[in-house]
């Protein structure tokens, strides 16, 4: 596997009316050719603003802080993806390498161009491709994620399209211009667990057979134990554990993440109580001092917790969290 | 069920009209077709299904939100009994008193011009329940302790508010009538799970404090199995099978309960690719198949279903299932 994209120190803000607010704090990760990587977090969380800042996809008030760093690794070179500046430049990421998936498959079709015409524009955009042969392009993918009588659905629009095959459409339509990295933020929220079903299956035949990385974002860690390679579990801007899908999910290291697979239903065992995490997310103007955390968490050890940031700690090999249970000095002074 | 239900639905069917011929019999979809279920006093009744299967249209027809186009829904609570098919405007009226709606969005559902105060005192307003504006705001004041919204927030206005506590908002206003059924429809599903663990917890301790009934519609079996004591399965407007909970998840018979169940993504990433994997989608009600409504879908389907439409039928204590065949699948 060869890498394909480094992260590192992103830290964002928006300048507001009411102040500059963090979005997303310090946020570090890397992802390699032909691997999955979930990115779990509440509303609020700043997991969306995390993806889309990968393509520089943020609003005018955005600001990026000094040190954050994102590189592309492609055929030619690496790719800065923070000094972009003109819309030709951010061709090269946007759309052309890095492909965006959208949750809500109704908002992201244009209702009055039919699917195929918005399918050929990209692609005409993107690639060398005349319009006789992107539109063969176009259905052949159409006909590649499973929508039948692909030709047919090429002229029409997106409201006579149920769900699962706007959906469909969607991600026919990222993959077209052959991305490198596929954005897939929230891709199933909006769909029937069935068609869910058939969603993911059809993301992880597509991861296979062009190999490229995903980032997906998603608050169902279900979804995200069927899914990903590897996990981050994102709270209040900031990545709050980073480890293998089996490790976060069999042994959640952080006091939040543990607190989320506790509060989720399963079916393996319906009477055990449902737990919530005692209180709400804080609101972004107001982030906790220390671990942004220390508000809700049942864990706190000391004032520490609400004065000190907490480094990144090794639980295992390949499995970090950012919390002071885990720092090797706590206990010992 | 021993016990006489409070609201029972009879061979309930809603239409809705399509822009008809000039001749002929006029064309409708039939959004619930024919359906029976019986809710027992405060029992928390699931009712699951995926969109386009009528579950909504179903809880709205329980309300009288919805046209009642064959059968009936049949409400009695001891003080009153209704035929909500032929209810007068009075006695509409009160029904409303007794029969509330939670809706799913709590984003949506709030009026961003009101205090909450006068969110939840509006319904004791309309409908003329307290007298003056002392016993209103004591009423409110009560069912917001109830709701665990304290003084302080009944001052601010809804946009100050979380999502979780939108919803208790919501279900506060939904409350303050003095309902005894309660439509719960995706009460939680625009929450995020920590929060809807709180609210679930919280609809939960109020059913059993203050003795309420629910119809508790979602899409999300894993929640269903752990909130309610029954649950029916809706598929293209008709229940295909029915169940006390604990029954309907360890032996669910129908094949489209089983393929829902086997579609919730599992908590194991060993498990990967294990589950069985339904094919294609639900039809449009505006063309319905003929026979059994999921034949377009169904892995064992067989010539009779194409042809026959199956009825309800006990497999069970308490336990109904619309399939040819159960029985010989059943083991």
């Amino acid at each position: 596997m060869s890498r394909l994209i480094d992260v590192e120190n992103l830290t964002l803000q928006f300048d507001t009316d009411e102040g500059r607010i963090t979005a997303v704090d310090n946020v570090s990760f890397s992802l390699e050719a032909g691997e999955v990587m979930g990115l779990v977090g509440e509303s609020g969380s700043g997991k969306s603003v995390t993806a889309k800042s990968l393509m520089k996809l943020n609003p005018g008030n955005a600001v990026y802080g000094p040190d954050s760093k994102i590189t592309l690794h492609l055929d030619d070179g690496p790719v800065d993806v923070l000094s972009l500046k003109t819309d030709r430049e951010m061709k090269i990421v946007r759309g052309g390498a890095i492909s965006l998936i959208f949750q809500e498959p109704m908002a992201s079709f244009a209702p009055a161009i039919s699917i195929g015409d918005q399918m050929v524009e990209q692609l005409l955009i993107h690639t060398n491709f005349s319009k006789a042969q992107a539109k063969e392009v176009s259905i052949e993918m159409l006909d590649r994620v499973g929508i039948s009588d692909p030709s047919t659905r090429f002229g029409q629009y997106a409201f006579e399209l149920s769900g699962g095959m706007r959906q469909r459409a969607m991600i026919a339509m990222a993959l077209s211009t052959k991305p490198k990295l596929l954005i897939a933020d929230e891709p199933t929220t909006a769909l029937d667990v069935t068609i869910q079903a058939q969603v993911i299956d059809l993301m992880k035949d597509l991861v296979s057979e062009f190999g490229m990385g995903i980032v997906f974002i998603t608050h169902d860690l279900g979804v995200i134990a069927q899914t990903a390679d590897k996990v981050a579990v994102m709270y209040l801007g900031r990545l709050v554990e980073q480890g293998t899908v089996r490790d976060v999910i069999r042994k959640p290291a952080h006091p939040y993440t543990r607190g989320l697979l506790a509060a989720l239903p399963t079916l393996d065992d319906i009477d055990a109580p449902l737990t919530p995490i005692p209180g709400d997310i804080p609101s972004p103007l107001e982030r906790p001092s220390g671990c942004v955390y220390h508000t809700r968490c049942q864990e706190v050890i000391g004032p520490r917790c609400a004065a000190q940031v907490p480094a990144f700690h090794n639980v295992d090999a390949d499995h970090f969290a950012a919390c002071h249970l885990y720092d090797p000095q706590e206990g010992t002074t | 069920m021993t016990n006489k239900p409070l609201i029972a639905a009879k061979g309930l069917s809603v239409h809705y009209a399509l822009r008809g011929k000039l001749i002929g019999p006029k064309p409708y979809v039939g959004a619930v077709e024919n359906v029976d279920i019986e809710i027992a006093p405060g029992s928390f009744f699931g009712l699951v299904g995926e969109s386009g299967s009528g579950k909504t249209t179903l809880g709205r027809a329980m309300l009288r939100a919805a046209p009642i186009s064959r059968g009936d829904v049949v409400f009695d609570d001891g003080e009153v009994a209704y035929s909500l098919k032929k209810l007068g405007k009075k006695e509409l009226k009160d029904y409303r008193k007794r029969a509330q709606l939670i809706f799913q969005d709590p984003y949506a559902a709030l009026s961003p011009r009101m205090t909450v105060r006068d969110i939840i005192a509006e319904p004791l307003e309309v409908m003329g329940l307290t007298r003056n504006r002392a016993e209103t705001d004591a009423r409110v004041r009560e069912i917001a302790a109830k709701c665990r919204l304290n003084v302080e927030h009944l001052r601010r206005f809804p946009h100050a508010f979380s999502g979780g506590q939108r919803q208790r908002i919501s279900i506060a206003r939904a409350l303050v009538s003095g309902p005894k059924f309660i439509v719960a429809d995706e009460s939680v599903a625009a929450l995020d799970v920590s929060i809807q663990a709180d609210v679930l917890n919280l609809l939960k301790a109020i059913q059993q404090d203050m003795g309420l009934t629910f119809l508790f519609i979602s899409h999300d079996l894993s929640v269903v199995a752990h909130v309610c004591d029954h649950v029916a399965v809706m598929y293209l407007g008709r229940i295909v099978e029915t169940a006390p909970t604990r029954t309907l998840f360890s032996g669910p018979r129908h094949p489209y309960t089983k393929a829902l169940l086997s579609a919730i993504p599992s908590l194991d990433p060993d498990d990967r690719g294990k589950a069985q994997k339904l094919e294609g989608e639900i039809p449009s009600p505006t063309n319905p198949p003929p026979g059994c409504k999921f034949q377009t879908r169904c892995p064992v389907a067989i010539d009779r279903c194409r042809v026959e439409e199956p009825t309800l039928e006990a497999a069970g204590i308490e336990h109904k299932v619309a399939c040819h065949r159960w029985q010989e699948l059943a083991d």
